[in-house]
Parts: structure tokens; sequence; C-alpha cells
């Protein structure tokens, strides 16, 4: 047992946690994921500081960091445990703290030191015009960047709508000829859609990932099935009122106090992928369709120019 | 939204006022928190230095500096513990390739590891606090519960989302004012040095949070515009005075134009960075009668102090005289980050008032969130100004048979970063870089210092010459 381990056990049992309830815990976690009791351990090392803890370069794109804001937000785990316990967050333009020089020297040495080992976490899209002229860091383009980066990774996760399918840059008229980071690669990804999308999905894939050693099941679109495999309509607790035909037709009305269905208002939910309405917001506490405001498909490929002009009915 | 209500010549009810300025206030104390503590504190606090503190002696230290609930040797022994533990696996994340040791610290180990615990501390309570844009506004960040006319979120207008509401604010203000504010000054005090440092000229404040109606007479944060650093003579701001330059930016050639006639149109082309006369930046240049200003925290801290503020420059000046600056230190990359604390202090204060606000309309039956409203016949043209936590933010609309014939916006980090104008001024940061004193052009930790003091919203490329060798770093803040 090194010291790490057993510096996390004595944190676990700070918190009233033994060494066996945590056990107990992790063959319940084995046995749900429907693995042999040989993977218990495998799973403990997960959580109980492991030796290494997994590497993640995370790349900046063309966004405006609300995926990491999202992130930031996480509640389970906290983020401080998920960047100083469950992983090793390299590289992050955001919230490192180096800078300049010394932050490209980080991203050069983590892909050396990590190559084929780490997770690439990328968030914002990739301009594919002149040359990836209008996306640069350092004089770099994004998609210069993101040909070495994503081709050294174990694992490339895309984090919102804009890496996952473009992103209000590729709304027209796209001007830089932004792309998703699959299609401006060729590549393929994990994709996480969504303005911001909820962080439980986003924790749920690398927990799949480091638990299981392998990424969970996708669609088509590269979207989690845990996550994105029914829509918004078929899991929306305002259904009832749409098969008793009990709509909203203006904000702010009696309807709307009453919490009725939002499909008149424009609401995209039932051509909408995602579990907001099972798992809400920062820690369960809404999402927009309970808010009152109809879906507006954020997390579906080209929501800009495919689901506009909100507020119109389908 | 704003710009289109006033296209519209929609007023929207007392409610939806209220309860945007709520999720604001929110936005406010959430924002600045996260700046303070996770965007620029290691910029001043050195956490490598914080495992040689003696826990004992840190828990003195905050005892006499913080009223903050956690704490303790017990406590400070445990947070070390944490640090060390991390660092000696050898994977430091992102704290990996900083400045660690750089002379340009000057916190005690003791100071350091006090803050590193708060930085820690303020990881969780931001969470806790953005729960209070989602309360009203369905999620954080990206909230979704504005539409033109007012707010989406009649059904939430019930005790228990208030008073959750109530709760959860009242946790993030006591942190504020117990923990945020006192690190302020805590290491403020260290660095006092810098309240000649950084500085800029001219001040822009477009305000917020109107307290009835009219508008900018009831602002909270007033609406002002200072000149060459002269409070005496604050005049009211008018966006008629706004222009956004191009000629140093990627974009077409043209005059300087006001939004309401603004053009974007991007070169078709692989940009080039051109500093020395040429085209540099992505960034229009906006100027205010054809002066850059600086826009912010301490934009609107200024503006409110020289129009006597009444619960804010009695905050400005306790500070001042707690620290022994003059007031016009603020000047300053101290006081941009000092003006930022007290503002959150100061506006999260004022929420509490809408809060009960909210809690009397409810209590007298008015639920009203939102108004009806109609497209204008032809065209229509609108424009809001309100003030966000970076700074000035302004949106003018032309409106054209019902769809967007032009649309523009000037926002803070564009008026705090903008290159330089067609008559060559600087832009504020750009001033503010001149003359910082630089230890090692290598270890550039005090560029970066003001550059993030700025909150500046985008990766920005500096310059930093080194007049000796003439050797050109450049330095990429982020």
């Amino acid at each position: 047992m090194d010291k790490e381990q057993n510096a996390f056990y004595e944190r676990m049992e700070g918190k009233g946690v033994t060494r066996r309830d945590f056990m107990r815990y992790c063959t319940f976690l084995t046995a749900t994921m429907g693995l042999s009791a040989a993977y218990v351990p495998k799973v403990a090392e997960v959580f109980a500081a492991p030796k290494q803890r997994p590497p993640v370069i995370w790349l900046h794109f063309a966004e405006c960091t609300g995926c990491s804001e999202a992130v930031l937000r996480s509640h389970y785990p906290y983020i401080d445990d998920l960047v100083l316990e469950v992983l090793s967050l390299e590289y992050h333009e955001t919230v490192m703290a180096a800078a300049g020089q010394q932050a490209e020297d980080q991203l050069h040495a983590a892909m050396k030191k990590y190559e084929g080992k780490f997770i690439c976490v990328v968030e914002g899209a990739i301009a594919t015009k002149f040359d990836g002229g209008y996306g640069k860091i350092g004089g770099r383009s994004f998609l210069d960047m993101g040909k070495d980066v994503c081709s050294k990774a174990a694992a490339v996760i895309c984090i919102g709508s804009c890496s996952s399918f473009g992103g209000i840059q590729a709304a027209k008229p796209n001007p830089g000829g932004y792309k998703g980071v699959g299609d401006a690669l060729g590549i393929k990804t994990v994709n996480l859609p969504g303005c911001p999308p909820n962080p439980v999905n986003f924790v749920g894939t690398l927990v799949n990932f480091l638990l299981l050693g392998k990424l969970p099941a996708l669609d088509d679109l590269g979207r989690p099935l845990f996550a994105y495999g029914k829509t918004i309509h078929d899991q929306c607790p305002r259904r009832s009122h749409f098969e008793n035909e009990e709509f909203v037709t203006e904000f702010g009305s009696p309807e709307a106090a009453m919490g009725y269905c939002l499909y008149k208002m424009g609401c995209r939910g039932p051509e909408t992928f995602n579990n907001c309405p099972i798992a809400k917001f920062n820690e369960g506490t809404s999402f927009p369709i309970e808010a009152g405001h109809p879906c507006i498909g954020c997390s579906e490929p080209d929501f800009w120019d495919k689901m506009t002009p909100f507020y119109q009915e389908m | 939204m704003r710009a289109v209500e006033d296209a519209v010549k929609v007023k929207i009810p007392d409610n939806a006022r209220i309860i945007r300025n709520l999720l604001h206030g929110a936005q406010f104390q959430h924002d600045h928190l996260v700046h303070f503590y996770h965007l620029h504190a290691l910029d001043w606090v050195d956490v490598v230095s914080a495992l040689k503190a003696d826990p004992k002696a840190t828990a003195a230290l905050a005892d006499n500096v913080s009223n903050a609930q956690m704490g303790g040797a017990v406590y400070f022994k445990s947070v070390q513990e944490r640090l060390r533990t991390f660092v000696e696996s050898g994977q430091l994340g992102p704290f990996a390739n900083a400045y660690w040791g750089h002379p340009a610290y000057k916190l005690p180990p003791e100071a350091n590891l006090m803050a590193a615990a708060h930085y820690v501390e303020a990881l969780r309570i931001q969470a806790r606090a953005a729960r209070l844009h989602a309360i009203f506004g369905a999620k954080n960040p990206h909230l979704q519960s504005l539409v033109v006319g007012g707010v989406t979120c009649v059904a939430d207008l019930t005790p228990d989302r208030i008073a959750e509401f109530l709760y959860i604010w009242k946790e993030t203000q006591n942190f504020i004012e117990n923990v945020y504010i006192p690190d302020l000054v805590a290491v403020a005090s260290f660095y006092k040095d810098w309240g000649a440092i950084g500085g800029t000229q001219n001040f822009l404040a477009w305000g917020d949070f109107p307290e009835t109606a009219s508008e900018p007479e009831s602002l909270y944060m007033p609406r002002g515009v200072i000149k060459k650093r002269d409070l005496a003579n604050t005049a009211m701001a008018m966006q008629e005075g706004v222009t956004e330059h191009v000629k140093r930016s990627w974009y077409t050639d043209g005059p300087p134009k006001h939004p309401y006639k603004g053009e974007t149109k991007p070169l078709q082309e692989n940009p080039t960075y051109k500093p020395d006369d040429g085209k540099y930046s992505w960034l229009k240049a906006p100027r205010y009668e054809n002066e850059s200003c600086e826009v912010g925290p301490l934009a609107r801290v200024l503006v409110a102090y020289a129009k006597g503020h009444a619960d804010l420059k009695p905050v400005v000046d306790q500070t001042c005289q707690k620290l022994g600056i003059p007031v016009t230190a603020l000047f300053s990359t101290l006081g941009r980050t000092a003006a930022r604390g007290l503002e959150t202090l100061t506006i999260g204060k004022a929420m509490e008032g809408w809060i009960m606000q909210l809690v009397e309309n409810v209590k007298n039956g008015d639920t009203k969130t939102y108004q009806a409203w109609d497209w204008p016949a032809g065209e229509a043209i609108g424009l809001g100004l309100n003030d966000v936590p970076r700074g000035a933010l302004g949106h003018w609309v032309r409106i054209e048979d019902k769809k967007i014939k032009n649309y523009q916006y000037v926002v803070p980090s564009t008026w705090n970063l903008g290159p330089r104008c067609e008559n060559n001024k600087m832009g504020p940061v750009e001033e503010a870089l001149i003359g910082t004193p630089v230890a090692d052009p290598k270890q550039p930790l005090e560029v970066l210092r003001t550059v993030h003091s700025f909150d500046p919203c985008i990766a920005c490329g500096v310059h930093v010459i080194d007049p000796d060798s003439n050797q050109v770093y450049t330095v990429k803040a982020l």
C-alpha cells in the first residue's frame, strides 16, 4: 500500500467511510456494470488515488469557454476532487497557472510523456478555410494543433456543440469554414454536444473510460447512448400536458404558470436527443423547460441553422 | 434582448426587472469570485511556497485577517497535506511549469497557504453559487429564461424557489464578506507598489441594475464617463459618442462607424500579424469621442465613487484607509483587482433588498413576468446598454420586416483589449502595460498580473520587448 493510497483511505475515513465500506461500494459498482468479481480491485484502483492519475490535455479552439465553465460546476465529483485526485489536467489554458511560452512547453512535454495514453478533450470548432487562418494560438492554426495533438491521444472527447458539430461558428455564413473536430480532422470522436453540455455526462463518459478502459456505447453521431439515447420530449415531465393538448401560447400566462407544454412556443424537445429532463443542471436544480423556456435543440447538429427561428412551432 | 425591447417598444414588468437584476447580481458574485481565486490569484500567490508554511502560524494569520468559518491548525495542515501529496505525485496538472519561486511573489508561506486553501474552498462555493442562476434561469452557464418582453420562469415564483435563492445568496455573500474581501485586503497589503502600476486614463460605464423602470436615472451602478482621471468632472455617457475603428483590425478598411451603421467584414484571407503599422487583431477598436476607455469593475467603481454612491463610496474609502493608500492609487492594477471585490460586496448586499421586493410583489398577488408585444411595421432600431462583470456592453439592432437587418455589439473585452485606432491611439491594456517592471523577460509574471486584472475574455497576444537585446518575447495571456 503506497502513501497516496493510504492518504486516500485516511481521507475517506475522515468522511466516515471505512475501507470495508469502500470495497463494498466498489463490488456493487462492478456488479452493476456487469463485470466479474475479478474487476473489483481494478475499480477500487480508479478511485483510490491511482499511482498515476490519467492525464488529460484540454484544447480550446473557437469557443466561449462555457463548456469549461460547465465542468467547473460539476458537483459529483466536485471540480477540486476531479482535478486534484481523479485526473491529471496537464494542459487547460483557462485554469492552468502557466502562460505563454511556459504553457506551450507544458503542452509539448505532456504530449511527449503521455503519447498514446492521454485523453484529449476538445472545446470549440476548427477553422478550415484559408489554411485554418481564422483560428490560431501563438501563430499556429487550430487545424494544425488538432492534427498534432489528437493523433497522439488515446481518445478524443469533444465537449460541447462547437467541437462536436461546429456550433455557432459554423452557422451560416460561416466565413472561416468552421467544422466540428471529427469533420475537420477526419477522425472518430466521442461527442458530448450541448451549449453547454451537462457536466454529469462528461464525468459519466470519463468514469466509463477509467473503469472499463473503453469508451461508452455511441450512436451514429458519436454521442454516448447513456446520455443521448432518448429525446427530451420522451423524458419530459410536461409530457402529459402534451398528450392532453394543454399548451402554453404566451409566456407568463396562467398556462405557463401551471407548467403546460411548450410545444406551441417552439419547443424542440421532440427532435432533440439529450437527458436534460432527467439529469437537470447545477445539482439537479432546473433545466430550460422547467424554467418555462422552450428547448432550443442546442445539442443537435447545426442547431443555429436548423432549429431557428426559435419560438415558432415546428 | 434589451436592444430588441427598445426597438419593439415594450416595457417589461416589475418582476421581470427584479428577476433580471437578481440573475445579473448572481453573475457578479459568481464571476468575480472565480476570477479572483481561479483566474488571477496565482499571479500573486505562490502555491509551492505554501508547502513551507507552518499550519499553526497560518491558522493564527487567518484568525487575524478573516472571519472565515473554515480554519484552525488542523484544517490548514490537512490542506497542506493534500497539496503535498499532489505535488509529490509528480503530476502537477494545472500548476505545472508556472512561475513558482519568482522574485515578484511577495507573500510569506503562511499567507500563501491561507490563499491556496481558499482557492479550493472557492471552487466548491462557485459550483453552489451557480445554482442561483439555475433557480430562475434553468442552468448555468448560458441561462435560458430571458425573452423579449420579460422572463419565462413564472412557475418558479413560489415561496420555496425564492427561499432557495435567498439561502444560496446568503451562503455566497457570507463567503464574499468573510473570505474574499479579507483575502483581497490581506494579499493587497503585500503588493501596495502595484497601486502605481498598470493604470489607464479614461473610464466608461453604461451602468446597470435599474431599480425602477426609468434608465439611466435609477441604475444602482450608475452610468458615466471619466476622462483623464478627472473624477470631479464625471459626465453622463452617451451612446452617440461610440465608434469602432478597423484600421488595425482584420476587417475590410473603412471609416470609424457608430454601431447602428457598423459593419463586420472579415478579411477573406489567412490573416497575418503586422504589429508595426498594419493589422494585428480580430478585435475592432472601440472609441468614445475618439478616446479609448477602460471598462469593467474599476470604471464602474470610479464612476459610482465620483457620484458619491451611498453604499459603495464608504466601502472604497474604508478599504483605502485600511491599506493606507490614497484613492488615487485605484488608477492601477491593484485598484482594478480591489474594485472587483468591492463591487461584488456592494452589489451582493443590494441583492437582498431586490429579493425582498420580489417577495412583496408575490405576496400582493403580482406574478406578472411578461409583457406581450407586437412587431413594428417596416423598420425599427433599438439599443441596449448594460454593464456585465467584465464591463460596459452595448447592443445595437436594426430590424426590417421582422428580420435582423444589422446587429452590432461592442463588448467589454473589445473596449479593453482592442488594438490601436486610426489615430494610432492605444487601447487600455496596451496603455496599462507601458512601464510595467519586468524582473525576468523570460518569466513575465508582472505582465500577466496587469493583463489578468482586466479579466480578459480572449486569449490575447502581448509583446514584451527587451530594450537591451531588442529581443521580442511573445507572451500568451490565458
